[in-house]
């Protein structure tokens, strides 16, 4: 039996004119939790607003275990919805909502009963079935929006931001449901979110998406690891980008410091992006470094400090166990395996963009 | 005291005014014989056949009036909803606009379309059919109460269903239920308090109007409002008349007390 449940086939998608979604392709494997990623307006909610049959592409197909679904409308696609506003229905009770999707499908009275209990007890809200949705705080009502969608057994849950209106707090521990929960029930998982970390910690695999284009797919580790871009490497993560020579094979200069690295295939002095996390950067003294430059700021981030270290018109960011002395003049150094090299993106579609979110 | 009490006053001697004095003296007027004896004889006499008959006839008008303007608001309101903020504005003003004519003449327009020699039955002649006798009769005046009264149950009802967040109604189509399940189930529960209020509205002055049945009736057609009317010009018989118009508000406030308190019940119970 084929493994993909959904596939988008060349997806496009346009409002007023504006390019959202451009000649999308993606497949998403039974059972699997696949995150969309990217800033506000990347078209990650329209992706996911075209996969619940919300909106219709301008071009291309939905295909659903190989059937065309394109067409067809919300209700009658087993797919089901988490909304990011909860969108309960007010005049419902808990119960009521829950038993709405199970209604429509004519079940038993005993059947519906039981599923009720059975989704109150997964979120965590035994107790509450008879409560309405506005004396509910936000992520309980949350964990009812998620308890509605999951009793129609859809074949493919959509969330979309559903954490996104949660505090701090609140959101790691549901994200730590959420995986249990998706454990528990074995339904294929779509998310959508512009929360990296949570991207990072949830998903099986994630589609970084930017300007309607997919940056970058793979799993959380690859894409930490081994951005393809620079906009991938901004956006996952705090990193250093800076331009680069690739003088040849194995050795890139950076601010005019021939430094080894261990990429290899790229042109004899291309100019490239160069990626370095700031957990990667040591500071030593000052005549031990590749780079040699002055400690601009130091804050306290609890686990570790963030320092800032300028050389010639750079700031790097350096997160490291040991803090230093504003003003010292010190040195860099880096693992040659820490460094990323990339190639300059062809296009404007593929620059880093940076969002206030 | 507060220091701004003062500013009441005004409203104050408007209630006393406008509403206490004159609620007084319909209620005297009414539960007295014309030399000043007390009396029931005025508010029974709504069980008189004609006053009955007339009773019930407002009733079925008033009635049917309201159900006619719940059903056509819905369609229409839905479909403005759909339209961009700007262009339901519009649409909203152009609905609204007949209410700020004149209403005598709005009723006075659907006698001449309505009239054997009208508007409506030339359109009919030409298109080679046989014409139709409305004016006069109960459609008449039917036409003229939903005409009237269409936008106060437009207006209350469209603010109730343009607040449903799309959401809601999202979220419904993404359980599985259809257009109409959606409406059933979902916005025509949310939409509750605007269509309360626009059955008040509606059903009230429908209820005790006179105009209407005056013009598009011929007279003939009486509704409670027109006999009432006679007795205080006509006849001269302001005890008859207040004694009738006392009964109209007292069944009024009943029927609308029902409707009311359905909805403080309605919000507790379910909705399946």
């Amino acid at each position: 039996m084929n493994d993909v449940i959904l596939q988008l086939d060349s997806i496009s998608k346009s409002f007023d004119g504006k390019m959202v979604i451009d000649n999308l392709d993606l497949e998403i494997k039974r059972n699997e939790f696949v995150t969309l990623l990217g800033p506000s307006g990347c078209g990650k909610s329209t992706t996911l607003r075209i996969i619940g049959g919300f909106a219709k592409p301008d071009t291309g197909r939905v295909l659903f275990n190989g059937k065309d679904i394109t067409n067809l409308s919300p209700d009658k696609r087993n797919i089901n919805t988490v909304f990011q506003k909860y969108s309960l229905f007010p005049h419902m009770t808990v119960e009521e909502n829950i038993a709405f999707g199970l209604k429509l499908k004519h079940k038993s009275a005993q059947y519906i009963k039981d599923k009720i209990a059975y989704a109150l007890k997964l979120v965590n809200m035994d107790h509450y079935g008879k409560r309405r949705p506005e004396s509910l705080s936000g992520g309980q009502q949350q964990r009812v929006a998620i308890a509605r969608a999951i009793v129609n057994e859809p074949d493919i849950l959509l969330l979309d931001e559903p954490l996104g209106a949660l505090d701090l707090k609140l959101r790691h521990s549901m994200q730590r449901e959420l995986i249990k929960i998706k454990q528990e029930v074995g339904i294929t998982f779509v998310y959508v979110t512009h929360d990296q970390e949570e991207a990072l910690t949830m998903s099986d695999r994630i589609v970084v998406m930017n300007k309607g284009i997919i940056q970058q797919m793979g799993t959380s580790k690859s894409i930490y690891d081994e951005p393809q871009n620079a906009f991938v490497a901004d956006f996952i993560g705090d990193s250093n980008i800076i331009d680069g020579v690739m003088v040849m094979d194995r050795l890139v200069e950076i601010q005019g410091t021939r430094i080894p690295c261990v990429d290899e295939g790229f042109g004899t002095n291309e100019l490239v992006d160069v990626v370095i996390r700031p957990e990667d950067l040591k500071i030593v003294d000052a005549e031990k470094g590749y780079l040699k430059g002055m400690v601009v700021s130091i804050i306290f981030k609890g686990a570790y400090y963030e320092i800032k270290v300028r050389v010639q018109d750079y700031e790097w960011s350096i997160q490291s166990v040991n803090p230093a002395t504003i003003g010292a003049t010190v040195g860099l150094t880096i693992l040659p395996e820490n460094i990323q090299i990339m190639h300059k993106p062809l296009s404007v579609d593929a620059e880093v963009v940076k969002e206030d979110e | 005291m507060n220091k701004r009490t003062w500013l009441s006053f005004p409203y104050v001697l408007w209630i006393i005014g406008f509403t206490v004095i004159p609620l007084i003296v319909i209620f005297r007027y009414a539960f007295t014989t014309g030399d000043g004896g007390f009396t029931l004889e005025n508010i029974l006499t709504i069980f008189d056949p004609i006053h009955f008959k007339a009773l019930v006839f407002s009733l079925e008008i008033a009635v049917g009036c309201t159900l006619i303007c719940i059903i056509l608001s819905y369609p229409l309101v839905l479909a403005m909803r759909r339209l961009k903020m700007g262009k339901s504005g519009v649409a909203l003003f152009i609905i609204i606009l007949p209410m700020w004519m004149n209403s005598i003449l709005r009723i006075m327009a659907w006698q001449m379309i309505l009239s054997p020699n009208g508007i409506l039955n030339l359109i009919l002649e030409k298109l080679g059919m046989k014409p139709l006798s409305i004016a006069n009769t109960a459609t008449a005046i039917m036409i003229g109460v939903v005409y009237d009264y269409l936008p106060y149950m437009i207006l209350p009802v469209y603010n109730a269903v343009a607040e449903i967040n799309e959401d809601i109604i999202e979220a419904a189509k993404d359980l599985g239920a259809g257009s109409i399940t959606t409406f059933f189930k979902v916005i025509l529960p949310l939409s509750m308090p605007g269509l309360l209020s626009g059955i008040v509205m509606v059903f009230v002055p429908s209820m005790t109007s006179f105009v209407v049945s005056d013009v598009l009736g011929g007279g003939k057609l009486q509704l409670v409002g027109n006999i009432i009317e006679q007795e205080f010009t006509k006849s001269a018989n302001w005890n008859l008349g207040s004694g009738l118009s006392v009964f109209l508000m007292v069944f009024v406030m009943i029927s609308m007390a029902f409707t009311l308190k359905n909805d403080v019940d309605g919000k507790e119970s379910t909705v399946w």
